[in-house]
C-alpha cells in the first residue's frame, strides 16, 4: 500500500499536464469538430520556444509564459485560416489529413534544424518539493495541478460569460446559423484554435522544468491529449481536467503493476473502449 | 404481405410514431398521405429496419422483421427510397445501378447488363454513362427508383418520389411506378403530390401526428372531414362544407 | 482508361529495371519503391476503394515482419511456411479490429484514431517482452538460400516485389470489376443507400480491412526478410503508418496504380532531399508533409485521380 498513494498522488501530477494539453485540443474539437493532429507538434515546438527563450534570453519559463501565449495564439491563428482551411475546402476527412501533413512537416523540421538530442533546463526550483504527508511533490508539477484548474476555469468563464464567447458556443452549435446573423465564423475558427494552441503554449511552459523536450515528444503526447478529449466528452473542459487526470492515474497505475514500459498500455486500452463503448465520453457534453 | 401492427416511436420526448397500423396485400399500390411531420417517412425507417420501434411489429411475408438490420430486410425484397436522394455521387448511373443488381446477381457483366435493361424502364436509357452528379432532381429520382428496382424487389417502398417535379415529369413517373405494379412488385408509396395518389393508389392510408386518422379508397378519403382538418386545420372541414352551400 | 495503360507501362517498365541496369542505387531505389508502393496498395484497399482511411497500418506491415520472424527464430518454423503464417495472422487481426471497431459503426476520424491506438498497442507491446525482441528487435540470421527465402541476388527480391506489386494491382482491378468491390465503394459512396439496396456494411469493411491487412502483412514479411531486422519502431512506428497512406493519396486514392505512382514519386523526392542536405533526417518527411497539404489542396483526387477526372469529361 505504501507505494499505491504516492503513485496515484504522482499520476495526478501528471494528468493535470494531460489535462492542460487537451483542454485546448477540447476547445478546438468542440467549436471546428475537426480532430487535430498537429495539437503535439505544436506542443512540441512551444517546449522548445520555452528552451530557447531561457537558454537564448534567460527568461525563466513561468516569465515567458505571457509571451508564448501570445505568439502561440497568433500562429494558431494564423495556422487556421491561412493553412488548415486554405487547403482543405473544409472537408472533414481532408481537415484530418491536412493537419497530419502539418504534424510532419513541424515535427521533421524540428528533427531537422535542432537534431533529437534531448534538451533540459536548469532552473533552481525544478528539485524543491511539496510535502502532502503521504507524498513529496516536485514544485513545478505543484504548481502546474493549480495551473490546470486555473486554466479550465478561465475558459469555462471565456466560454459562458464572455461575447467572444458567445460567438463561439453559437458557431460550435450551428454555423450556418452563426453565419447568417452576422458572426464571421472564419474569423472566430481561427480565434479558437488560437486559444487553443495558447493553451498548449502554457501547457509547455508549465512542463519544461520538471520534463525535457526532443521532435518527438509531441507524437508522445498526441494519443493522450487525444484520448482525453475522448474520455472527458469532446467539448467539456471539465471533462478535459478529469480525463486528463484520471489518465494520469491509469498510466502511473499501470506502470506501478505491469511494469514501467507498459505503463502507457493501460492508456490506449482506456482510449479503445472508450471509443467502443461510450464514445459520447464520461461528460458527454458539447461545447454549446 | 405487409403488416404493420401498433408501431410507437419516441425520440426523446417526442412521440413520432402513436400507435400506427397498416396492411399491404400483394399487387397493390398503397399511398400514405399526411400533412408534414406526420410521421410517415419514419413509419417507412421503421418498416425497412433502418430505425427499431419502442412498440409493435411489422410482419412481411409472414415473417416478423423487427431488429432486423436494413440490408437484411432488403435482402428479403423489402426495399426503400429515400425521400432526400441518395445517390452514389462518385459513380455513373449505370454503376448505381448495377450496386442494385449485384443483390441477386454475382456476375459484374450481368449486373451492368441488368442496370441497363431497368435504366431503359424508368427512362434514364440515354443517361447511363453520366455520372450521378450530373442529374437534375428529376433524373436522381429516377435513379433511386431504378436503383431499387434493380435488386428485383417484392414490396417497393417509394419516399415522395414526385416530389419536385413538373407535371410532364409527373405523368412519366406515374406511368413508370404503374409499369412497375404490373411487372408484379407491389408498392406502397408516401406522397404529398395528391394528382399522383389518386392516379395510382388503390387504398389510401392517411397519417396525422402519429396516428392513422383515416383510410380507404382516394375518393372517400380525401373528402373525410377528419383528413381535411389534419391538413387545413381546425375547423376547416365545416367552413369548406358552408362554402360549398353558399 | 488511358491512366490505366499508363499504369501498366510504368509497371512493365519496372519489371525490365535489374536487366537495363547493374547499379545496386537503383535497383535498391526501385525495390523500395516497390515495397511502399505494396504497402500503399494495402491501403488503398481499404482508403481508397472502401474510404476508410486508418491511421495504423503499420499494425499489420508489423505483425508480417513480427510474426515471420518470431518464427523463424523462436521456433524453427521454416521461413516460406512462416511467411505464409505471418500473412494469415495480419488477415486474420485486421478482420478481428475490423469486427469489432466497425461492429461499433467508428467511422472518419474516429476510425482513424483508433487504429493509431492500436498500433501503438501493438508498439509497446513488442518493445516490453523478450519473446518479441523487447528494445532489441527481432533478427534472423543470416543464411541466404532460396528455401530460407533469402537471396544473396537482390534481383531475386526485385521481381518478388515486382511480382507481388503488379499482383497488388490486380487485386484493385478486381475491386473495381467485382461484387464485392462494387459494394465496398457503394459503402464508401453513401452508406445508408448502401444498406437499403442489400448490403451488409459490416461483413463488407470487415472483409475488406482483412484483404487490407493481409496485403500490408505480405509487405512486412518481405521487407523482414531483404533486411533480416525490424524493431518494435520500425516495424509498428508511424513511420510506417504515414508511408502506408501517404502513396495512395499523393498517387490517387481508389486507382489501382495510384500507389505505384506515388511510391515512386515519395521515394524520389526522399532521395533527392536526402542528398540536398547530405543525410541529414527529416527533411524528406517535411517535403513528404508539404506536399501532403498542397496536394490536398490543389489536387485532392491525387494524380491519377486528376487523370481519372480528365478521362471522364
Amino acid at each position: 500500500m505504501s507505494l499505491l498513494l504516492p503513485s496515484i498522488v504522482n499520476g495526478l501530477t501528471t494528468g493535470a499536464i494531460y489535462a492542460l494539453v487537451a483542454l485546448g485540443l477540447t476547445l478546438i474539437y468542440g467549436v471546428l469538430h475537426i480532430i487535430n493532429f498537429a495539437h503535439g507538434s505544436l506542443l512540441m515546438l512551444a517546449l522548445y520556444a520555452a528552451f530557447f527563450a531561457k537558454t537564448l534570453l534567460g527568461l525563466d519559463p513561468y516569465a515567458a509564459l505571457p509571451l508564448l501565449l501570445l505568439g502561440f495564439f497568433a500562429l494558431g491563428y494564423a495556422l487556421q485560416r491561412w493553412v488548415i482551411d486554405w487547403a482543405s475546402h473544409g472537408r472533414d476527412q481532408n481537415i484530418l489529413l491536412v493537419t497530419l501533413g502539418l504534424a510532419l512537416v513541424i515535427d521533421n523540421l524540428a528533427l531537422f534544424f535542432w537534431t533529437s538530442t534531448t534538451r533540459t533546463i536548469d532552473v533552481p526550483y525544478a528539485f524543491e518539493v511539496v510535502d502532502l504527508g503521504v507524498a513529496l511533490v516536485p514544485l513545478p508539477r505543484a504548481i502546474a495541478f493549480v495551473a490546470a484548474l486555473v486554466l479550465a476555469g478561465l475558459l469555462w468563464a471565456l466560454v459562458g460569460w464572455t461575447d467572444l464567447g458567445k460567438a463561439i458556443r453559437a458557431v460550435a452549435r450551428e454555423k450556418e446559423g452563426a453565419r447568417l446573423v452576422g458572426i464571421r465564423v472564419e474569423h472566430i475558427y481561427a480565434m479558437s484554435f488560437g486559444i487553443g494552441t495558447a493553451c498548449v503554449a502554457a501547457a509547455a511552459c508549465l512542463l519544461l522544468p520538471t520534463f525535457y523536450v526532443t521532435p518527438q515528444v509531441g507524437y508522445a503526447f498526441v494519443l493522450v491529449a487525444f484520448t482525453t478529449v475522448v474520455l472527458g466528452g469532446m467539448g467539456s473542459f471539465l471533462g478535459a481536467l478529469v480525463g486528463g487526470l484520471l489518465l494520469g492515474v491509469v498510466e502511473a497505475l499501470c506502470g506501478l503493476f505491469l511494469g514501467e514500459s507498459l505503463g502507457q498500455i493501460g492508456i490506449f486500452a482506456l482510449f479503445i473502449l472508450v471509443l467502443l463503448l461510450r464514445p459520447t465520453g464520461l461528460f458527454g457534453a458539447r461545447l454549446a | 404481405m405487409l403488416e404493420a401492427e401498433g408501431i410507437v416511436k419516441r425520440f426523446g420526448g417526442l412521440v413520432a410514431v402513436a400507435g400506427a397500423s397498416l396492411r399491404v396485400e400483394a399487387g397493390e399500390i398503397v399511398a400514405l398521405i399526411g400533412p408534414n411531420g406526420a410521421g410517415k417517412t419514419t413509419l417507412f425507417s421503421i418498416v425497412s429496419g433502418f430505425e427499431t420501434p419502442d412498440e409493435g411489429s411489422v410482419r412481411f411475408d409472414g415473417s416478423e422483421l423487427a431488429g432486423l438490420p436494413p440490408h437484411a430486410i432488403a435482402a428479403r425484397g423489402l426495399v426503400r427510397t429515400f425521400q432526400i436522394v441518395q445517390p452514389f455521387a462518385g459513380l455513373s448511373v449505370r454503376e448505381n445501378i448495377a450496386v442494385g443488381a449485384h443483390l441477386h446477381e454475382a456476375s459484374r457483366r450481368r449486373a451492368l447488363a441488368a442496370a441497363e435493361e431497368v435504366a431503359a424502364r424508368v427512362g434514364l436509357a440515354d443517361r447511363l454513362d453520366e455520372p450521378a452528379q450530373a442529374l437534375t432532381i428529376a433524373g436522381r429520382k429516377r435513379l433511386e427508383l431504378a436503383r431499387a428496382l434493380a435488386t428485383r424487389p417484392k414490396l417497393l417502398l417509394l419516399d415522395e418520389v414526385m416530389a419536385g417535379l413538373n407535371p410532364t415529369e409527373i405523368d412519366a413517373i406515374v406511368a413508370v411506378v404503374r409499369a412497375i405494379r404490373d411487372g408484379g412488385v407491389t408498392i406502397l408509396l408516401i406522397e404529398h403530390v395528391m394528382e399522383a395518389v389518386t392516379r395510382l393508389a388503390e387504398r389510401v392510408y392517411v397519417l396525422s401526428q402519429g396516428r392513422i386518422i383515416a383510410q380507404g379508397p382516394p375518393a372517400s378519403v380525401i373528402a373525410d372531414p377528419a383528413v381535411i382538418e389534419a391538413y387545413l386545420g381546425h375547423g376547416a372541414a365545416a367552413r369548406l362544407e358552408g362554402a360549398s352551400h353558399a | 482508361m488511358r491512366h490505366r495503360v499508363f499504369g501498366a507501362a510504368l509497371l512493365a517498365a519496372l519489371g525490365v529495371v535489374p536487366l537495363v541496369t547493374s547499379s545496386e542505387f537503383w535497383l535498391t531505389f526501385f525495390l523500395m519503391a516497390l515495397l511502399f508502393a505494396l504497402l500503399g496498395q494495402s491501403w488503398n484497399v481499404l482508403g481508397g476503394y472502401g474510404g476508410q482511411f486508418s491511421f495504423g497500418h503499420a499494425l499489420f506491415f508489423g505483425l508480417g515482419a513480427y510474426a515471420t520472424g518470431i518464427l523463424q527464430v523462436r521456433h524453427g518454423v521454416p521461413a516460406w511456411p512462416a511467411a505464409i503464417a505471418a500473412v494469415a495472422i495480419a488477415a486474420a487481426v485486421g478482420a478481428a479490429v475490423g469486427a469489432l471497431v466497425f461492429r461499433y459503426r467508428l467511422r472518419g476520424s474516429y476510425f482513424a484514431l483508433v487504429t493509431l491506438a492500436f498500433a501503438e498497442v501493438a508498439r509497446i507491446l513488442a518493445a516490453s517482452f523478450d519473446y518479441t525482441g523487447s528494445g532489441f528487435g527481432i533478427l534472423i540470421a543470416l543464411a541466404p538460400g532460396a528455401g530460407n527465402f533469402q537471396f544473396a541476388d537482390r534481383r531475386v527480391f526485385y521481381w518478388l516485389a515486382w511480382a507481388l506489386v503488379c499482383l497488388g494491382c490486380l487485386v484493385a482491378l478486381w475491386l473495381e470489376r467485382s461484387r464485392f468491390g462494387a459494394r465496398l465503394i457503394a459503402i464508401r459512396e453513401n452508406e445508408a443507400a448502401a444498406q437499403a439496396l442489400g448490403i451488409d456494411p459490416l461483413r463488407t469493411k470487415t472483409l475488406a480491412l482483412a484483404l487490407s491487412g493481409g496485403i500490408a502483412g505480405v509487405a512486412g514479411v518481405l521487407y523482414m526478410q531483404i533486411f533480416l531486422f525490424a524493431d518494435s519502431h520500425i516495424a509498428f512506428g508511424p513511420t510506417m503508418s504515414v508511408e502506408a497512406l501517404l502513396a495512395p493519396i499523393i498517387g490517387g486514392l481508389g486507382t489501382a496504380f495510384g500507389p505505384l505512382l506515388g511510391a515512386i514519386l515519395l521515394h524520389a523526392l526522399g532521395e533527392v532531399a536526402r542528398h540536398a542536405t547530405g543525410g541529414a533526417p527529416g527533411l524528406s518527411l517535411v517535403l513528404y508533409g508539404v506536399l501532403l497539404i498542397v496536394m490536398l489542396r490543389f489536387l485532392p483526387d491525387g494524380i491519377a485521380g486528376l487523370a481519372r477526372r480528365r478521362a471522364r469529361g
